[in-house]
Order: C-alpha cells, then sequence, then structure tokens
C-alpha cells in the first residue's frame, strides 16, 4: 500500500505481515489515519486504554466480527482497559415487559457475548464499566504528559484538560487499535501547537456559571477548537481540587457533546495553562464573552423533543443524573441536596425514579466509607446505578418517555429535558413541574 | 452543463454519475443511520429530526455531500457497520477537511470489509454551495469531483 508516514523498520514489518495478518490489519488502519492527518511518525501509547463501546448492540454486529478477528489473531491489549458504562440495570433501573422484551431481543441481545470478547481482550476487571475512568478509585488515570488511544469525548476531554496528558478524540475501534499495536498517529492534539488555543473565553457572569450550560455554550461556539477559559477562577479557585475537578468533569463533558471540544484550558487553574498562561493563545484568536444574558440565550435555545414536545408540561417519570457518572463528593453533595429539598418540602420520599449514576468503583467507595449518605438515599426512595443513561435513552421506546435530567450531554443524544442542579432536586422532589 | 471541484482523496476509488444527497450542516452519523441498521432496514433513511436537509432521506449508495460529520465517538464504528451491511453511502464528500469520526469509519470500511465508501475531502465551501440534491456526482481517484 502507498502512504505518507515514516515507519520505522519493525513497523513497516508489521504492516506487511510479519506478526500475523489481524495485526497487519490493524497497522493499516492506524496508517491510513495517520496519513488522513497529515501525521509523520507514531507515539508510543504510555497509560491505559479506554474504550466507548460498552454495549453489545445489535447494530453494531460488525463491530463484533472485527473483535472476533483481533481474538482468533491472538491480539490483547497488554496494558489492559476499561470501557464505557453499561447500558442496562434491571434491578436499579425499572423496566416493563416490552422494553426488557426489546432491550435483550433486539438492541443489547450482543450484550454477553460482547463482553467476553473484551475480557479476552485485555478488559481491566469486571467492573471496568464506566464513562469517568480516570477517577482514582477505578484506576486507570493517566499522568500529565502521558499518551492515550481513548475514544469516549467525556473522557478524552477531561485527560486532556484537566489532568494534562494528550489523546486525540478518536472514534470508536480506532482508539482499541491504538491500545493493541501500543503505538497512535502523532497529530492534533498529541502535539503542542495543536493545543493551543484559538479562542478566548471570557466569563463575565455574576455568579458561577452552572457547569452544564457553561460547558454548552463554549461548544456550540468553538465546535472543535481548542478554548482559553478566562474569569472562571473567580468561582472555581486556583486549586484543582475534587470540587473543581468535578465542575470540570461535567463542564467539558457539556463542551464535548455539544460542540466537539477535545481539549480546553482554564486560566490559572487547568495544568497547561498554570504553567504557560497566555503563551497557550494563538495569535489571532478569536473572543466570545459569556455572561449571565448569554447563558439564559443558550439554555432557552434547547429545543423540547420527544414527550416534551407534545406537553410541555408533561409529568416526568424518570430523573438521571450522572451522565457523565458522579465522584465520590458529588454522590455526597446530592445526599444534601436531596435532604434540604425533601425538608423544604415537607415530604420524606422523590416523587417519581431518581436514578444516581456511578462508576462500581465509586459506589462501592461510597457504600463503604459514606454509608449514612447511602442509607439516607435509599430511604429517600432514590436509586444508585452504573448504567449509562445514554444508553439506555437512546433507543425509540424511552425516547418517548418523558425524562428529566441535569446532564447536558443526554439531553444534546436523547429526547431527556435538561434541568439545574436545583431545578431537578425541587421537580424530582415534587413528581413535577 | 458541469462543474469539477478537486479534493483530496482519503479513500480513493471511481464513481460514474450517482445521485447527490446533501446537508449545509455536519452530518450527526449515529443519529442518521441508527434507526434503519436496528430495523435491518434494505437501505438508510436518515432519522436524524436534528438535520432537516437530510431527514427521511434516502442515503444508501448515494453521494453524501456535507462539511464534516458530528456527534457521538461511535460514529465511525456506525459508517464501518452500514458499509459492512451494504446499505452505506458510496462516496463522502466533504467540503472542510475530514474529521476523525468519518476518518475512521471510511478507513475501518476500506479495511475490513469487502466494500468501500470513496472519501474526498477539502472540496470548499463553493461546492456545498453548489451541489444540489438529485445532481449527478462522478468521482475520480485523484480527488477530482464532477457535478452535472
Amino acid at each position: 500500500m502507498k502512504y505518507n508516514m515514516n515507519l520505522t523498520p519493525d513497523e513497516e514489518a508489521i504492516l506487511n505481515g510479519s506478526k500475523g495478518e489481524a495485526l497487519a490489519k490493524v497497522m493499516k488502519s492506524l496508517v491510513l489515519y495517520g496519513d488522513a492527518f497529515n501525521a509523520q511518525r507514531f507515539v508510543p501509547v504510555t497509560g491505559k486504554g479506554h474504550l466507548v463501546t460498552s454495549f453489545g448492540i445489535s447494530v453494531l454486529k460488525p463491530v463484533f466480527s472485527i473483535m472476533d478477528e483481533l481474538i482468533a489473531g491472538g491480539l490483547k491489549v497488554d496494558e489492559t482497559f476499561t470501557v464505557d458504562p453499561r447500558p442496562i440495570d434491571y434491578d436499579n433501573v425499572k423496566c416493563n415487559p416490552l422494553e426488557k422484551l426489546v432491550f435483550n431481543k433486539i438492541i443489547y441481545g450482543m450484550q454477553t457475548p460482547y463482553e467476553a470478547q473484551l475480557q479476552k481482550l485485555g478488559l481491566k476487571s469486571s467492573k471496568s464499566f464506566t464513562c469517568t475512568c480516570y477517577l482514582d478509585e477505578v484506576g486507570n488515570t493517566p499522568k500529565k504528559g502521558d499518551i492515550l488511544s481513548w475514544a469516549e469525548s467525556s473522557a478524552v476531554v477531561y485527560a486532556n484538560s484537566v489532568i494534562g496528558a494528550r489523546c486525540n478524540r478518536n472514534s470508536g475501534i480506532i482508539e482499541l487499535f491504538g491500545s493493541i499495536l501500543g503505538k497512535v498517529p502523532e497529530f492534533d492534539l498529541l502535539t503542542d501547537e495543536g493545543r493551543k488555543a484559538t479562542w478566548i473565553i471570557e466569563v463575565k457572569t455574576t455568579k458561577k456559571p452552572e457547569a452544564q450550560i457553561l460547558g454548552s455554550a463554549i461548544g456550540m461556539k468553538v465546535m472543535e477548537e481548542v478554548p482559553f477559559i478566562r474569569g472562571l477562577d473567580r468561582f472555581i479557585g486556583t486549586e484543582l481540587n475534587g470540587t473543581a475537578k468535578a465542575y470540570l468533569k461535567d463542564m467539558g463533558a457539556a463542551t464535548a457533546s455539544n460542540g466537539a471540544v477535545g481539549l480546553y484550558h482554564v486560566e490559572n487553574l487547568t495544568p497547561e495553562a498554570a504553567e504557560l498562561g497566555t503563551g497557550l493563545i494563538r495569535d489571532g484568536a478569536k473572543t466570545y464573552v459569556i455572561d449571565d444574558a448569554e447563558l439564559e440565550r443558550i439554555r432557552s435555545s434547547y429545543p423540547k423533543i420527544g414527550a416534551w414536545e407534545k406537553n410541555p408540561d408533561a409529568k416526568p417519570v424518570r430523573c438521571f443524573i450522572g451522565c457523565p457518572h458522579l465522584t465520590f463528593a458529588q454522590l455526597d453533595e446530592w445526599t444534601g441536596r436531596f435532604e434540604n429539598e425533601l425538608k423544604k418540602q415537607g415530604r420524606k420520599k422523590v416523587g417519581m425514579s431518581v436514578i444516581l449514576s456511578a462508576a462500581p468503583e465509586v459506589l462501592e467507595r461510597f457504600i463503604r466509607e459514606n454509608k449514612a449518605a447511602y442509607d439516607k438515599l435509599i430511604g429517600f426512595g432514590i436509586k444508585l446505578t452504573s448504567i449509562c443513561p445514554l444508553m439506555y435513552m437512546n433507543n425509540p421506546l424511552c425516547g418517548k418517555k418523558p425524562v428529566i435530567t441535569n446532564s447536558n450531554k443526554l439531553r444534546t443524544y436523547t429526547t431527556a429535558r435538561y434541568l439545574t442542579d436545583d431545578e431537578i432536586a425541587a421537580v424530582a422532589v415534587k413528581g413535577g413541574f | 452543463m458541469s462543474k469539477i471541484f478537486k479534493g483530496r482523496p482519503v479513500i480513493a476509488g471511481t464513481i460514474d454519475r450517482i445521485d447527490a444527497v446533501v446537508s449545509r450542516q455536519g452530518v450527526n452519523t449515529l443519529a442518521s443511520f441508527q434507526k434503519s441498521a436496528l430495523k435491518k432496514a434494505s437501505e438508510v433513511i436518515c432519522s436524524d429530526q436534528n438535520n432537516p436537509d437530510l431527514y427521511k432521506k434516502n442515503l444508501t449508495k448515494k453521494a453524501l455531500c456535507l462539511p464534516q460529520t458530528i456527534g457521538s465517538t461511535t460514529g465511525g464504528m456506525v459508517l464501518y457497520s452500514v458499509c459492512a451491511l451494504g446499505i452505506a453511502p458510496s462516496a463522502m464528500l466533504f467540503s472542510q477537511p475530514i474529521d476523525s469520526l468519518a476518518a475512521a469509519g471510511v478507513i475501518l470500511s476500506d479495511v475490513w470489509t469487502d466494500g468501500s465508501i470513496v472519501a474526498v475531502d477539502n472540496l470548499g465551501e463553493e461546492f456545498l454551495n453548489y451541489v444540489k440534491d438529485g445532481m449527478k456526482i462522478s468521482v475520480a481517484p485523484d480527488g477530482t469531483v464532477t457535478v452535472d
């Protein structure tokens, strides 16, 4: 095959089949991928993998054929990998018999065999199903400067921005190939130049912006470009503590889903911005000012679709909180928020199905180290799960239901309606608007 | 009257006078292809309600003209899957540089299936302004796109 990348003799030998046909096809795919973006060379992957495809969805049957071919070729990820959340949890996210039938037989009929494929290819453990693989409890936390081969957009933007690792916004399967080969083509966010900002975001709000709306505004404006955010440190400080990281996790997920942001810098806070300051801003960068009115404009632009289009005052049947998955500290915060709201409304239990979603290891730690809060949540009638709300919602059956969420990512990809953290607690406790 | 545009072949191939279907906005791959693929349909009818240019239009074996793809990072896998199922567009013609998700999709299709999706990028804004649904598209291996 013709290619433009500069390959080492070992890489060229792999391309020519020295280590089997399956790895040659993996290499060919990655060389073509590198050529598409004018990459000059491969660089070694230095962290564990993370895959976006956690769901055995029948529509992706041809993907499972690739997996079989890789396994038959004796290939696996030596450094192990984590993967996005599972789509269903009948114990905590109840489904009616028709939904179960559709999930089990039609949509996610390949779930069990697919998970067996993941294990053969190097899945870290049977608990490694979360979009927040970078949390300490999960054990796939890259170091600053690590080169990664990930795909999940919320994880990529967090690793790049909050940790300072380097990862492109890859598609599923390509990220697996990079982890198997242990190398990725060097372009865009793997390079110093590609990490420079082409947008300056001036945050001029009068109070701390809702992370999910701020991220939405930034994503819609800059799309796949790199923003340098000024003025946010006034509200979330200059220390990357748990509270700041959780805020950036949620803001980043919204930038990545409402746009296609793979990296942002926050002045005086995120690692590269703290080190390099305005040296990260390219000449000619455009400016976007975000004030209270702009956030309101963005929020009011969200369309009401699905059940909400027919009846904007419909009684919601379910509330999803935790897309991306919640941190240990956020689980505690939500306990307090619901406790206060229940007291305020004079109620003992929430008024609808409320689901909090977090990584399996985070839930285990929460139950182990904060049993009192866990017991309160259960007492309030709230369920805890580790599923992906997006995968649960992203089908015609669930898409027709009036569901509310505090996640701008879930709003973007499904019919779920967005409410702020405080609003959603009030509506969930009351059982409606 | 023919008009010729020159782009970069990402997946080179020859296409002879097939119908164009045009999206002026970024194409959400998952939202556009998922419903038909789930139904195991014999052709893809675009199911993305947020894309008025493509919604309810047949994309199978067409020349899909677009700026870039957008949306979930499952996009590349979805494109590969519809190609493997034989219901993909025959060509994807990008006015802008190809994005990483579409690149993955056309590359996986080329390497891992018996078929392929011919892909040309960098065709420029003028291309997307000129081309209309139903116009006949031909593509040469060097990235030359002829619109009739």
